[in-house]
């Protein structure tokens, strides 16, 4: 915690997370924060369990155990849509766009529930997510026209249209061009200059760190380090995760 | 022959009324409610409650009834349906099945075996008819059942597409979990699509009694013939339905000129034929269908990578 802004009260807390799959323990009594405004990174190998905490933090998978808090206040037994309302919002690794409407649409529903906007100023919402991702010019094609790339516009668009106060990616840089790369990297570090709090799943840590206040390395289910990400990528446990697990 | 063709088109629009219903829970909440049928027919029952015992006109009665059948819907939906579906595919299919039984044997102790109708309470209008030139007359309650069915998809269209609950429902039948992330909650959406859809029966089901007799286990085969007009238009489309009974019930009344038996013979028939082309279409696509069963037609393509192909591409 030696860097980046921190109150007392955490904007998205999660303590003692458990997540049982049947008898597999994918999470375990995992606690995890991130303070107002914050940028935070988690890595970790394949099967860590990265994903299942956002799916818990998000509300899409009920915890085994454990209690998630935005803001101060307990949410654990609500479900997505109510935690996305109140501000979560969530990108899926693999996107997920509303293949039977537009993108503009695809973002229009989101501002309209997400944010609850009125039909007016969810359209403002909704054309100013698609400005930031750069997807204006894609504004009225189908969904299911779009490639892998502008899918992942997409997804992200689609989150900032619910005017989240936390953001939660995961993944959203994979398989991107460096110049493509480049240009996400910039659009989440104004999205971080604007106040947004941001927790980024992502292997590609030279994106990761240009951003992130802090690093949270996850292995087995369990946070095995946090702190500035050059400490934590340097830990001999961390290192032994991934060189163990084979990914650089 | 052309008047045969022209009771058919007609007669599908009172197949596209029932089926509508099938085809949005089917495409919205991934349900297959086997009951349909036979919510139908509790629909064509509370009318004929409401004009009978209540005294309302019919019209009126219908009106009344649909809302009626809306809770009952909803109320399936948020107590039943929901829970069934996290069953496993099979589990709906067996509830509401036994769902149908219950509705059947419900309605044979409350309202008795014997067969009725609500034609004679609406005047002269269930066998009335307009003279069209070259000698063709159309029946007049197909023609305001055409009409109605017309009016009832053009409206869910148009809520469909520019309605705030429109986008919530097609949000939820792309993706329901996605959905949730963007603040819709799905299962109230389902709540809302099941509500739409036996609203939807009961008003398919207040015009078959306008034109028919029933009885309590009338629902099954009203229950065919709306899945065979899904089928045959194209599961989750809404203008597909229309032209699934339009098609069958043109293959039914073209049948009916062969002979009597013929009506429900040739339906199915074009049925089956559909099913047939769909699935060979399918391996066409190389999504696995019944063509691969023959030998290699067209030699140089391996099935096994058919396979591959099928698995990757899914649905599209």
């Amino acid at each position: 915690m030696s860097s980046g802004p921190t109150t007392d009260q955490p904007m998205l807390e999660g303590s003692g997370i458990e997540k049982y799959f049947g008898a597999f323990r994918v999470l375990k009594a995992v606690d995890f924060a991130v303070a107002p405004g914050e940028a935070v990174g988690i890595v970790g190998p394949n099967g860590a369990g990265k994903t299942t905490l956002f799916g818990v933090l998000a509300g899409a998978l009920p915890p085994s155990a454990g209690t998630v808090r935005f803001a101060g206040t307990d949410l654990t037994g609500t479900g997505a849509a109510s935690r996305c309302r109140s501000g979560i919002a969530r990108t899926h690794q693999v996107p997920r766009p509303f293949l039977g409407m537009s993108v503009f649409e695809n973002t229009l529903a989101a501002a309209r529930f997400g944010a609850g906007l009125g039909e007016r100023a969810a359209a403002d919402c909704a054309a100013e997510a698609l400005e930031r991702t750069g997807l204006m010019h894609h504004a009225n094609r189908p969904a299911a026209a779009l490639g892998l790339l502008d899918r992942k516009r997409l997804e992200l668009a689609r989150a900032l249209a619910t005017r989240p106060r936390v953001l939660l990616l995961d993944e959203i840089g994979g398989g991107l061009t460096e110049a493509e790369l480049n240009l996400l990297v910039a659009l989440i570090g104004q999205l971080k200059s604007d106040g947004l709090t941001i927790v980024w799943i992502e292997h590609i840590l030279h994106a990761l760190v240009r951003v992130i206040d802090r690093l949270v390395c996850m292995s087995a289910g369990a946070v095995i380090a946090q702190g500035r990400p050059e400490v934590v990528m340097a830990d001999a446990e961390v290192r032994r995760a991934y060189l163990g697990g084979g990914v650089a | 022959m052309l008047d045969a063709l022209i009771q058919g088109i007609l007669l599908g629009g009172y197949y596209a009324i029932l089926a509508a219903g099938l085809s949005l829970m089917f495409g919205v909440v991934r349900f297959i409610n086997l009951a349909h049928g036979d919510l139908a027919i509790l629909g064509a029952y509370l009318v004929l409650f409401a004009v009978e015992v209540l005294g309302l006109s019919p019209w009126v009665a219908v009106a009344a009834t649909l809302p009626i059948m809306a809770l009952i819907g909803w109320l399936l939906q948020a107590t039943w349906f929901a829970r069934t579906v996290k069953g496993g595919f099979l589990l709906p299919l067996l509830t509401t099945f036994g769902l149908g039984a219950v509705l059947q044997n419900g309605m044979f102790g409350l309202f008795g075996s014997d067969t009725k109708s609500l034609g004679n309470h609406i005047g002269n209008l269930s066998w009335a008819s307009w003279q069209l030139p070259f000698g063709i007359s159309v029946g007049q309650l197909p023609v305001i059942t055409f009409v109605v069915a017309v009016t009832v998809l053009g409206t869910l269209q148009l809520v469909l597409s520019f309605t705030r609950l429109g986008r919530a429902i097609r949000a939820t039948a792309s993706d329901p979990e996605a959905a949730e992330l963007s603040g819709i909650d799905a299962r109230a959406v389902h709540r809302a699509a099941a509500a739409i859809a036996v609203a939807l029966a009961g008003l398919a089901g207040a015009f078959l009694a306008m034109r028919a007799l029933i009885n309590p286990y009338a629902g099954p085969a009203q229950l065919i013939f709306a899945f065979e007009a899904v089928v045959i238009g194209g599961i989750g489309s809404l203008w597909g339905t229309l032209i699934g009974g339009i098609v069958l019930g043109v293959a039914q009344s073209l049948g009916a000129t062969v002979s009597a038996q013929g009506f429900q013979l040739a339906g199915h028939l074009v049925f089956l034929a559909v099913l047939g082309v769909r699935l060979y279409l399918a391996h066409s696509r190389n999504l696995g269908g019944w063509r691969s069963l023959l030998p290699a037609l067209k030699p140089g393509r391996k099935p096994a990578a058919r396979l591959q192909h099928a698995t990757s591409e899914g649905r599209s």
